[in-house]
């Protein structure tokens, strides 16, 4: 089925002033390995209804030799630290004498549709939990272990190895239930304006998405392919971590990694994304 | 559309602010052609480079080379700080005089690779890759 | 010692003799550039992995000279021919002294 885009159909009924560096996001299929198929450009989600009028994966707006870079788990150098995960995965840690593959044994069989349904509501905990503080919960309570830094390498690739079990599955976090109250917090985030750039996300990425900014190719700033395996720094980014980032270069005050704040951010980004296929660990500039 | 400074921000104002200043290739770049050629004729066929037009990121940028019959393919860039990038010594169960790799560019600049073939004889190829500077987050 | 200096290899398991076979290397390593500043402003000093060979059975197929301007986690593709069955070795020389090493073997199909 030919894929409409929406930004064509405003540029070409005029909406869009010429002048604004505009450029499409590419036409492709992201298969990785051979095989698993991704979905990457779908019908917007009930959080962007009304809103985008389809979504679109960052991959899209990655240069040629990057997207093909994702294709391949031995091209895509985030799966170096997945590969650090998995060992850390059966290594035991903690005064308990445990390792992950105790309780959960084989990550692939245990962690597969995890990463699509974080964050999400924690019953016992009665909060709101991304797979970070889960992961934490389950060493200092399990395992005994000492909890790892939210965006420390050893955390953001386990992370990265949790998700890529995911990998292809739609992204489908809960809006509504328990976390409800986080998911508006989240969403009033997303749309207030910071800074001495009083940009807030929507400015960028859903206002402006496709636009350069300077010689950078605007996404609509999903998370499936979080963590993110950057060209630009070469290693795994989390997604608070470019929360962070995002932040500062708009020139405000930026919360912190694991704050209440960036949790309820990241469930409110999410939901924006559901429908996407999990991607991380993927390849980004 | 009112020019609010925000939209001139989006709009990406002019080619030198995306892509920067070029560099300049260096005298030590010329000096390692020279060195590795030992001054003889460069032939312009022989040796292709591909990389892309726009890096995505300079800090890691693919390129590929392939010289069939070439002993050794040598790549500099010639504007970073250092031009060295690789040399590639082929052997004799080298399927193809080829390979690719990434590698990190420091601005706007031309990489150049130069090939030296069994019968002695050198090709030089050479592409210009545009660095750029991102909107946001480098 | 570079920390967690991890070779990684893709490399097919069985040919016929005489088959063109591709090869992917990476090895985790910072490639430190000798470029950097630290937060006091003193150089970072030049830490890279210079040399990388691929040989299979003792002959060699490629003979890489590199230098800083190899990106972070070095990754090279390239053709190899198999004549017989036998071994792939890899051999990565960090500037510290350090040597890496990986083979991957092939099966006559």
């Amino acid at each position: 089925m030919r894929k409409t885009t929406a930004i064509t159909a405003l540029l070409s009924a005029g909406a869009i002033t010429a002048g604004a560096a505009y450029a499409e996001p590419v036409e492709d299929t992201l298969v990785v390995n051979g095989e698993i198929e991704m979905t990457t450009w779908t019908e917007p989600s009930e959080t962007v209804e009304g809103k985008l009028l389809e979504l679109i994966s960052g991959w899209h707006f990655r240069g040629t030799e990057t997207r093909a870079m994702q294709a391949d788990d031995f091209d895509n150098s985030g799966m170096i630290f997945v590969q650090d995960a998995k060992d850390a995965w059966n290594t035991v840690e903690g005064d308990a004498g445990k390792s992950c593959s105790s309780c959960h044994e084989d990550v692939a069989g245990s962690m597969k549709g995890v990463r699509a349904v974080y964050p999400k509501w924690n019953e016992d905990a009665e909060e709101v939990r991304t797979l970070e503080m889960q992961v934490n919960a389950c060493r200092t309570e399990n395992m005994e272990a000492e909890p790892l830094g939210y965006t420390s390498t050893d955390m953001t690739s386990m992370v990265a190895l949790i998700s890529s079990v995911s990998r292809g599955m739609p992204v489908d976090v809960a809006t509504d239930g328990p976390v409800s109250e986080t998911w508006e917090a989240g969403k009033e985030l997303y749309y207030t304006r910071t800074g001495q750039l009083e940009l807030s996300c929507a400015n960028c990425h859903e206002d402006n998405y496709g636009r350069m900014i300077r010689a950078d190719h605007l996404s609509q700033g999903h998370i499936n392919g979080f963590p993110v395996y950057r060209l630009k720094n070469t290693k795994l980014n989390s997604v608070h971590d470019r929360f962070k980032g995002c932040i500062r270069d708009t020139r405000a005050e930026t919360f912190a990694p694991g704050s209440p704040e960036f949790v309820a951010l990241e469930l409110y980004v999410a939901s924006r994304g559901n429908g996407l296929s999990v991607e991380g660990p993927s390849v980004r500039n | 559309m009112t020019m609010t400074r925000r939209n001139v921000m989006v709009m990406g104002a002019g080619a030198v602010i995306a892509f920067g200043l070029p560099m300049r290739a260096s005298a030590a770049a010329e000096d390692a052609i020279t060195d590795f050629t030992g001054g003889a004729n460069v032939a312009s066929e022989g040796v292709t480079l591909t990389a892309p037009e726009i890096a995505e990121n300079g800090n890691t940028v693919p390129i590929e080379v392939d010289a069939p019959g070439a002993e050794a393919i040598l790549i500099l860039a010639m504007g970073n700080p250092t031009p060295g990038v690789a040399e590639f010594k082929f052997g004799p169960l080298a399927a193809s005089q080829s390979a690719s790799t990434r590698i990190r560019l420091a601005g706007t600049q031309d990489v150049v690779a130069v090939a030296k073939m069994k019968d002695g004889s050198f090709a030089q190829a050479s592409s210009n890759i545009k660095v750029t500077i991102g909107g946001c987050g480098g | 010692m570079a920390e967690n200096v991890r070779p990684r290899v893709k490399a097919p398991r069985q040919a016929s003799a005489g088959d063109s076979v591709t090869i992917k290397t990476l090895i985790s390593h910072p490639m430190e550039s000798g470029q950097r500043k630290d937060s006091d402003g003193n150089t970072i000093p030049r830490s890279i992995i210079h040399r990388f060979t691929c040989e299979f059975n003792g002959e060699m197929v490629v003979d890489v000279t590199m230098e800083p301007a190899i990106s972070t986690n070095p990754y090279f593709e390239f053709d190899a021919v198999v004549p017989e069955a036998g071994d792939f070795k890899f051999t990565w020389y960090d500037d510290d002294g350090d040597v890496y090493e990986d083979t991957s073997s092939v099966v006559m199909a």
